[in-house]
């Protein structure tokens, strides 16, 4: 049985569409990190708000462990969120914050006290409880959040970017912990970020949004390597995979796989394209090479190619260089719809 | 800038502030201390230190124990009224709605009007032979045209209407001040608590109104003080009657000292409250400070 699953979800917001969500079908799997990527405005938190209840779908259902959730309450719906500004209650001590939503549950003070207890020493901040939100670093109010959240064993969580308050450094590690932390608990995870990275490290499956409709639903290798339209295709990876035109079809190729021709063993079927290198960014482990096709099908589009630091080739600017991409590497896109199409010749 | 200039252009500015308060509230503060400790009256032209006797002399006086006692009755009663009122219109005008502005606007009229006209029409409205609140009651058949009640004229009739009219009049201030806090709630707070399960109520006096209490504390300490030292309703009402049942410490000092040409144990009256004053304002102003909102 899916923990959350819903039917036809849309949100119209009557001001403009700015983070709508229309027509949404999707349904998790027990026990999984579902991420939910998109752009801002792209509707993944008007989604999330309207499985945790706080904001009321157009139209659509929402199933929660089999119960039609509609028109219950947050409070009903046994869930638990962890929001971008974490919103911890500043009045409270830590204590008191992981306390209450089970003293919302009317749980008895004892009990109430132990599970406060287990939940602070999963996290590591049993040391903290007497303090004020506002006397704690930022990754200290993160995991008070986070153990508000699971003090009372709820059967999903919906996390807002809770990293994103987070200076990069600490993001790193805190991603780690909290993928880990997830295995560990085992409870069914509905994460939004807008961070691509986050949603491919962390995600068991990624739900691409763009526009307040699912662009794609996968495993992370799933979206990066077989995207099904051109805006999954060039939303993910950095740089973006190329999409060049060119007989009535978009042909994209990620800039990885996009080579010097000398480099692809030579019984490889490939695509050769002369490319003329304009400038070069060295970026320790990588470099990133950008320039411009000529001749061939797609003469005058730009391209990017993405290659190993330790690749000793030079490429001088503004000379023609020999290129190509592995057939199988490349991916064709319908020029109307912009979805995926079947591999076809090019002339 | 020039360091001279610069050094002097604060106080400088200042300065007009200094004056008017020191002109205007610190000399006859000071002033009603020194008469209170004197035995100065209306048109008498020498001082003379009398200690305390001026105190002494209040203290045995029935009236004045009466409004001192009616004092506490009208600002207790009227500040948990208008507590109660504010956070009520408070939650009714936080959300929006159609003709939330003209509402808003209606709501903050007796705070803008003068207070004593407003007190005129509550003299009409209450009046003992013109009043539209008895012709409607006897219109209902509740009550019967020559038994109506006298709404200025029975003591406790006379105290809630005095206390009813001065809440009216202190409402929307009180009102605006715990929008204010509410609309500074961040809105992820409450959302946090309904996820965690907390229903209204909860949300409520557990969540949002312990977060707002700097805000409230500010809402009563101004309250509180105003309703200590203000006497515009009652004079306008009832002028402290009737048998001076609605007789509160500013409006018997002003009719002992002005009106009764006793300067000295009017003023003795009159601040007789300061030091309560200065330990209620003291008490909200540290709780203020210590429940911060993040």
């Amino acid at each position: 049985m899916a923990v959350v699953q819903t039917r036809g979800l849309t949100k119209l917001f009557a001001k403009g569409q700015v983070g709508a969500v229309v027509d949404v079908d999707l349904e998790s799997r027990e026990g999984e990190f579902l991420v939910l990527l998109g752009p801002s405005g792209s509707g993944k938190t008007t989604l999330l708000r309207m499985i945790a209840g706080l904001e009321e779908p157009t139209s659509g259902e929402i199933w929660i462990g089999g119960v039609l959730v509609n028109d219950l309450t947050p409070r009903q719906r046994r869930i638990a969120m962890v929001f971008q500004s974490y919103a911890l209650y500043p009045h409270l001590t830590v204590l008191g914050n992981i306390e209450f939503p089970l003293k919302a549950r009317r749980m008895p003070k004892e009990e109430r006290r132990r599970k406060a207890q287990w939940a602070a020493d999963l996290l590591g901040i049993g040391r903290l409880l007497g303090r004020k939100p506002r006397e704690l670093s930022g990754g200290e109010r993160q995991r008070v959040a986070l153990a508000r959240a699971i003090v009372r064993e709820p059967s999903l969580f919906l996390l807002d970017e809770p990293l994103s308050n987070l200076d990069a450094k600490l993001r790193a590690s805190a991603r780690e912990e909290l993928e880990q932390f997830q295995k560990k608990i085992g409870t069914t995870t509905i994460y939004v970020t807008h961070d691509q990275v986050e949603a491919m490290a962390m995600g068991d499956r990624v739900v691409v949004m763009n526009q307040g409709a699912v662009r794609q639903i996968g495993t992370p290798a799933d979206v990066y390597d077989e995207p099904q339209d051109t805006f999954v295709a060039a939303f993910l990876g950095s740089p973006p995979m190329n999409l060049l035109e060119a007989a009535g079809v978009i042909v994209g190729f990620r800039p990885e796989h996009f080579h010097p021709s000398a480099a692809l063993p030579a019984d490889e079927p490939v695509l050769k394209l002369a490319f003329r290198a304009k400038h070069e960014e060295y970026l320790g482990a990588e470099r990133i090479l950008y320039g411009v096709l000529e001749g061939g099908p797609f003469d005058g589009e730009k391209a990017v190619a993405r290659m190993s630091s330790t690749l000793a080739a030079r490429f001088a600017p503004d000379v023609v260089h020999d290129f190509a991409v592995a057939k199988k590497d490349l991916k064709f896109f319908d020029r109307e719809k912009e979805t995926r199409t079947e591999p076809r010749a090019l002339a | 800038m020039s360091g001279v200039r610069q050094r002097w252009l604060g106080p400088a500015m200042f300065l007009p502030a200094v004056l008017y308060v020191v002109a205007l509230v610190g000399v006859p503060f000071v002033l009603a201390f020194f008469y209170s400790v004197g035995d100065v009256k209306v048109g008498s032209v020498g001082y003379h230190f009398v200690g305390f006797r001026n105190f002494t002399s209040v203290l045995q006086n029935p009236t004045f124990l009466r409004a001192l006692r009616n004092s506490f009755v009208f600002t207790v009663a009227s500040q948990i009224l208008v507590l109660v009122g504010a956070n009520l219109l408070a939650l009714v005008l936080k959300n929006a709605f159609r003709g939330r502005r003209f509402v808003r606007f209606l709501i903050l009229l007796p705070w803008v009007a003068p207070v004593s006209i407003g007190s005129i029409g509550w003299k009409w409205i209450l009046d003992s032979l013109y009043s539209v609140i008895n012709w409607v009651l006897v219109r209902l058949h509740l009550v019967k045209e020559f038994s109506a009640p006298m709404w200025l004229g029975e003591p406790k009739l006379a105290m809630m209407s005095v206390i009813l009219v001065h809440t009216w009049h202190m409402l929307p201030f009180a009102t605006v001040i715990i929008l204010a806090g509410w609309t500074a709630i961040p809105k992820d707070i409450p959302e946090a608590a309904a996820v965690d399960g907390a229903g209204f109520f909860r949300r409520m006096f557990q969540i949002e109104l312990p977060m707002m209490l700097p805000i409230i504390n500010v809402a009563v300490l101004f309250g509180v003080i105003f309703t200590f030292t203000d006497m515009t309703v009652i004079y306008i009402l009832t002028r402290g009657g009737p048998y001076d049942t609605t007789q509160v410490l500013p409006s018997l000092a002003f009719f002992t000292g002005i009106l009764g040409s006793d300067l000295a144990e009017g003023a003795a009256i009159s601040i007789f409250l300061v030091p309560l004053l200065v330990a209620v304002a003291w008490l909200m102003l540290r709780s203020a400070h210590r429940a911060e909102v993040v």
